[in-house]
């Protein structure tokens, strides 16, 4: 039988130690949907989502009550949209009145982002993809809750640098558009390499071609968790790190499974995996860089920090595979600056540089997020930095991910506000160097030697 | 069957006890297991308790017995079992 220390064990972790469900993601195809009527496909999109998704946000609050665990969001991921529209968008407005219909519905069930305003191009581009990407400026500018990505590389394909030089043009647009708000658009769009088909975190969640009708994916969370447990056994060795951060991350994700199972039973909607990945928020003691803090490093970004965070995501993974039967999506640790306290505090010191988070993306689970660079940033250059994230996810065969915000009219030692969860960001340096005849050769950079396994 | 999870915390007095199981018994819900402690001046109780039987569900249950924690100046969580026995049992 449970008892009393048990029971104040998980309420801690809840109350003092921001422990949450972070997102419960319901996937839902609109392959089904597609139509060469621009109208009717917008209205076949608009019933689909909000007749699938009709219950979600109750249910999660349902299960928050029962379980008496906070569920932060509640969202929607759809097929990625170039593939629905390709038969009835002929140009890239056409796109837009499909993102304002995400938008609309996101509204009607009452989540607070939708994605899949998406296109898969790591290999080529179709006109239909290329429409959807030339829309997505206007679009990200005009809707408040649609998210985007653009898959522009992958281990079997290697990297499209077509669409990675575009994209460099597409991001600064996008800043450009949405200017008055710090360049919030940028924030709403993820460029990825190797983009898993079911990952539930945004902006980058998708709901990729291989995956049922509907789905519900769940991502847990829980920095504070992990670094409260490391408090306990302040200073101990490698072995026992290791150990305790491995059952923290169990009990994390075994409360994941109990709220998707939960949720899966009540929409009969089947249940597809645990993202189990330690997401920050910028609530005090809700950050991966104070979990580093407390591993031994001054600030976040001090060397030794990739060594931390290869362990960091490598104990996660361990712990959680085993608490959940299915594990997929990004699962282990993000490292966003603008959501987490701590990397903002490290990026002010002058501990941590966009190289060095570089570095730290070859062993955490996504890639360059939120970071906001100065707004007179070069196309070409944001290219070159897109470019050099998709080489690592090829080459280490991992997902990579990268969302830069150029602030239009901010610069270096400025900040940028984006509010709510995606927090601020003090505008960090780029190199200066320029990257324009690489970026301009045009083609793609072919798939790696160890890709060929078959 | 289903349990429930009722934690209380809060600067003890007198009555803490009395308060809860008088709405418990009033609506037909049976105590299984009490176990209470006080730290450092501080009530902390925790009850397992079975409320099949009950007229009212569990969100009735939990607004209510929330109410009764703010008159009494304790908080009084309520939870299904199943978030503990997921996180401490395999």
């Amino acid at each position: 039988m449970i008892n009393i220390n048990e029971v104040y064990e998980t309420n801690k972790m809840i109350e003092q130690e921001n422990l949450d469900v972070r997102t419960i993601t319901l996937g839902i195809s609109l392959l089904d949907c597609a139509d060469n009527n621009l109208d009717e496909l917008n209205r076949k999109i608009y019933d689909k989502i909000t007749t699938v998704a009709k219950n979600l946000v109750a249910t999660g609050k349902s299960i928050e009550r029962e379980y008496g665990i906070p569920i932060v969001n509640k969202r929607i991921s759809v097929t990625p949209i170039a593939l629905i529209g390709a038969s009835a968008c002929k140009c890239p407005e056409d796109y837009v009145k499909i993102a304002e219909t995400l938008d609309r519905a996101a509204k009607t069930v009452g989540v607070n982002f939708i994605g899949g305003y998406s296109a898969l191009v790591s290999k080529g581009m179709t006109q239909s993809d290329e429409n959807l990407i030339r829309s997505i400026p206007k679009a990200l500018a005009i809707t408040e809750r649609v998210c985007s990505s653009v898959n522009v590389g992958s281990t079997k394909t290697g990297i499209n640098m077509d669409a990675v030089k575009l994209l460099g043009e597409i991001i600064l647009e996008t800043a450009e558009k949405t200017k008055e708000r710090d360049s919030l658009g940028c924030a709403k769009l993820v460029v990825f390499c190797n983009a898993p088909d079911d990952n539930p975190f945004m902006a980058g969640a998708f709901h990729g071609v291989t995956e049922a009708d509907a789905v519900i994916n769940v991502g847990v969370s829980g920095p504070g968790v992990v670094k409260t447990a490391l408090q306990e056994i302040h200073g101990a060795d490698f072995e026992t790190l290791c150990e305790t951060i491995k059952k923290t991350a169990f009990k994390i994700t075994r409360v994941g499974q109990l709220v998707a199972k939960e949720a899966s039973k009540k929409m009969n909607i089947p249940f597809g995996i645990i993202d189990l990945s330690l997401a920050p928020t910028p609530a005090v003691g809700d950050s991966i860089a104070e979990i580093f803090e407390e591993m031994g490093l001054e600030y976040a970004g001090a060397p030794g920090t990739t060594a931390a965070l290869a362990l960091l995501n490598d104990q996660v993974k361990k712990g959680g595979v085993m608490a959940s039967s299915y594990v997929g999506g990004l699962s282990g640790a993000f490292i966003p600056v603008s959501e987490d306290q701590g990397m903002i505090n490290a990026v002010s010191a002058g501990a941590l540089t966009l190289e060095k988070l570089e570095a730290m993306t070859c062993v955490c689970s996504v890639g360059l997020d939120m970071i906001a660079i100065p707004g007179d940033t070069k196309a070409s250059t944001i290219s070159g930095i897109i470019a050099d994230e998709m080489a690592i996810g090829m080459v280490n065969q991992k997902t990579t991910a990268a969302r830069l915000i150029p602030v239009i009219g901010k610069k270096v030692g400025d900040r940028a506000e984006f509010g709510g969860l995606l927090g601020y960001a003090p505008i960090m340096p780029v190199n200066q160097f320029s990257c324009d005849a690489f970026i301009n050769r045009g083609g793609r950079i072919p798939a790696p030697i160890h890709s060929f396994k078959n | 069957m289903k349990k429930t999870i009722i934690t209380v915390v809060g600067k003890d007095r007198v009555g803490i006890i009395a308060n809860i199981c008088t709405y418990l018994a009033n609506n037909r819900v049976n105590i299984l297991d009490i176990t209470q402690t006080i730290v450092q001046g501080y009530f902390n109780m925790m009850m397992i308790v079975d409320s099949n039987e009950s007229p009212k569900n569990f969100e009735q249950l939990a607004t209510e017995l929330e109410q009764i924690g703010e008159e009494i100046g304790v908080i009084i969580k309520t939870q299904h079992e199943d978030i503990f026995n997921k996180m401490h049992r395999l």
